[in-house]
């Protein structure tokens, strides 16, 4: 025994002495820098578009006010947008209610479809069928928006004209085709969202509720959705968040032009990402206004996207909260 | 140290001998008249026997040969029993041994594990619980349930206790009153009646339990199953939820799983004891009903030796 220990090397508690590692490792140090920077990338991303759209904002601001003697609260409030007209006019009216108009058709297709995938999912769906759903609506987000834009253009706009040939179809655009055809692609969103909320509730609470002689409907409805209310609220924010800054979609099916306030679901309406997707080419040169307007469309739409993400950030946090 | 005979105790005694010789024609029915050495002394002591089974209210839960399966896993094996109305009956057995299960398959939420699957009879006042065209919804609304741990929901004291009578549509108008009476009966009332429109989880976990109660006979259920009611609560909250046990006695018939035996001794009026026998061969863990009798005779007098092993600490 004793000779078959002598053999062995001696292990680091053979000496008392010495603790401090005789070997330098500047590679640990590489690697914590590397790892650091690539976390700070999406915040420089982040600070690099504040950047690069805020200075051509303000100079936008500045000149209207100058030149075309256009306050901030006429901006905000005026009724025709046409920047590039000969005669232009800087009423940003018309394009914000687009956007409103695709977000609340979008989220009137994708709150109640994400909803009830997410409570099939979640409450229903034997584990077989859920692995086969779930990738499939990633599918589905993951389909490039130009293609549901092409589609909802060339196939759903035509179909629904044939299908309901009374309604006063305008032009070859629809925004009632733009926002529902958004509302599809952010359901896989809502639902996934939803599903992870309502799969959060405690099984405890659905047997309370089973105990008390509930059918497994009403479960799902009375017990399982209030309680997961807040991240349910925070998937149609970020939803919300999403039909905002969808640009190929309603560009193609609901077009880029129409300077008039208008609240037409038949006829093509223009939309802040629209304006820009269809402003931003080539030929505009930097330093001029029509330039400066993209920047400006653009600040406004990036602060009404982070407000929105915020608000769904507090919300999920409050959501956390709720069993802890 | 209960030994000890009190004043209190050793008072009717001394004072009921002396009267044995005059009232006995009326036949008190006490130990002392039998020890007068009568003919009658046997006579009395059937009588006795015969009096306390027909005391027993009706049979509830009739289980014969009942095994309730998980998938391919057996956890609980034949166990046959009844479970007697306005009694106390509680399930004891060290861990593993099927009593939840078992308390489970009762008002069928073993249904809600897609593996679960029950073999044997079970009949609810004569009728099969696992019969054909038997829905568990309504079994679960005439056999209410209580959990291990306090699970209200996250709305408001009123609501949770309403959450029942309006399952059952019971009329708006009438709701104030059932929460009143639920809570009341809870023992919890006089401490939440300012706040019910606060939320449950603000409550203490004592609260919260009887609060549970509260909730489960809001629609009057016919029994009460409790799921080791008090094991994550202290004390002083286990000794108020037994005190409320024992006065919903009356009029339920409530059926306790709990881990602990000085519980079942201080609370139940009937015990069965459970034990996990360990298959040689597979190693499976099956929970099986040792015994079932009177909680003074399972704790005093276990005519089963592993009863005996396990009331006294030997084991489990």
């Amino acid at each position: 025994m004793t000779t078959s220990t002598s053999a062995r090397p001696a292990g680091p508690g053979a000496s008392h002495r010495g603790l401090q590692d005789p070997t330098r490792r500047p590679g640990e140090w590489a690697i914590l820098q590397f790892l650091r920077g690539s976390a700070t990338i999406a915040i420089l991303t982040t600070a690099g578009i504040v950047a690069s759209l805020f200075p051509a904002a303000i100079s936008f601001f500045r000149e209207v006010q100058t030149v075309h003697g256009v306050s901030f609260l006429e901006f905000a409030t005026g009724t025709f947008w046409a920047p590039d007209f000969a005669n232009p006019s800087f009423g940003v009216l018309p394009i914000v209610v687009g956007s409103s108009i695709v977000v609340v058709l979008a989220l009137l297709v994708s709150v109640p479809v994400g909803l009830l995938s997410a409570i099939y999912l979640s409450e229903y769906a034997p584990a077989r069928v859920r692995r086969i759903i779930k990738p499939a609506l990633e599918v589905l987000e993951g389909v490039p928006t130009v293609a549901v834009g092409l589609f909802a253009f060339w196939f759903l706009r035509p179909t629904a004209q044939e299908a309901f040939p009374n309604l006063p179809w305008t032009g070859p655009f629809a925004i009632l085709i733009g926002g529902m055809a958004v509302g599809l692609i952010t359901v896989p969103l809502m639902a996934s969202v939803s599903d992870d909320a309502m799969r959060q509730v405690p099984q405890s609470l659905r047997e309370a509720a089973y105990a008390l002689g509930d059918s497994k409907a009403r479960v799902a409805i009375r017990v399982v959705v209030p309680a997961a209310i807040s991240g349910i609220v925070a998937g149609i924010v970020l939803a919300a968040s999403r039909a905002v800054g969808e640009t190929m979609i309603v560009l193609l099916a609901a077009g880029a032009g129409n300077p008039n306030l208008s609240f037409n679901l038949f006829a093509g309406v223009q939309t802040m990402t629209a304006f820009i997707a269809g402003k931003a080419t080539g030929d505009i040169a930097q330093g001029t206004l029509i330039y400066d307007t993209v920047f400006a469309v653009g600040s406004l739409l990036f602060l009404v996207t982070l407000s929105l993400n915020l608000f769904a950030i507090r919300f999920v946090r409050r959501f956390r909260e709720v069993y802890e | 140290m209960n030994a000890d005979p009190t004043p209190e105790h050793a008072l009717p005694d001394a004072a009921a001998a002396p009267t044995v010789g005059s009232s006995m024609p009326g036949g008190s029915g006490s130990s002392e008249t039998a020890s007068t050495g009568f003919d009658l002394s046997t006579a009395l002591g059937g009588a006795r026997a015969d009096d306390e089974e027909r005391a027993r209210a009706e049979v509830v839960f009739e289980a014969d040969r009942l095994s309730v399966f998980y998938g391919d896993f057996q956890a609980v094996r034949d166990v046959s029993m009844q479970i007697h109305a306005k009694e106390i009956t509680a399930f004891i057995g060290p861990s593993g041994c099927g009593k939840t299960t078992l308390l489970r398959s009762f008002n069928r939420m073993n249904d809600l594990i897609a593996s679960a699957r029950v073999e044997g009879g079970l009949r609810y006042h004569g009728e099969d619980v696992y019969g054909e065209g038997v829905s568990p919804v309504i079994v679960r609304r005439k056999i209410g349930m209580v959990f291990q741990k306090p699970n209200p929901f996250p709305k408001s004291i009123y609501d949770n206790v309403a959450y029942g009578p309006r399952v059952l549509k019971w009329k708006k108008s009438d709701l104030d009153d059932v929460v009143e009476e639920s809570l009341t009966r809870a023992a919890l009332w006089d401490e939440v009646k300012d706040r019910l429109d606060q939320s449950a989880l603000g409550m203490s976990g004592g609260q919260q339990q009887r609060l549970c109660i509260a909730r489960a006979i809001a629609t009057k259920p016919d029994v009460l199953l409790m799921d080791e009611p008090c094991s994550a609560l202290d004390p002083i909250a286990t000794l108020r939820i037994e005190d409320l046990m024992r006065e919903l006695k009356d009029e339920y018939s409530i059926v306790i799983v709990t881990h602990n035996m000085q519980q079942a001794a201080r609370v139940s009026d009937y015990t069965a004891f459970l034990t996990v026998d360990i298959d040689d061969e597979s190693g499976q863990r099956t929970g099986e009903l040792v015994e079932m009798d009177r909680t003074d005779r399972i704790f005093t007098n276990a005519s089963d030796p592993r009863t005996e092993a396990y009331v006294s600490g030997r084991f489990g």
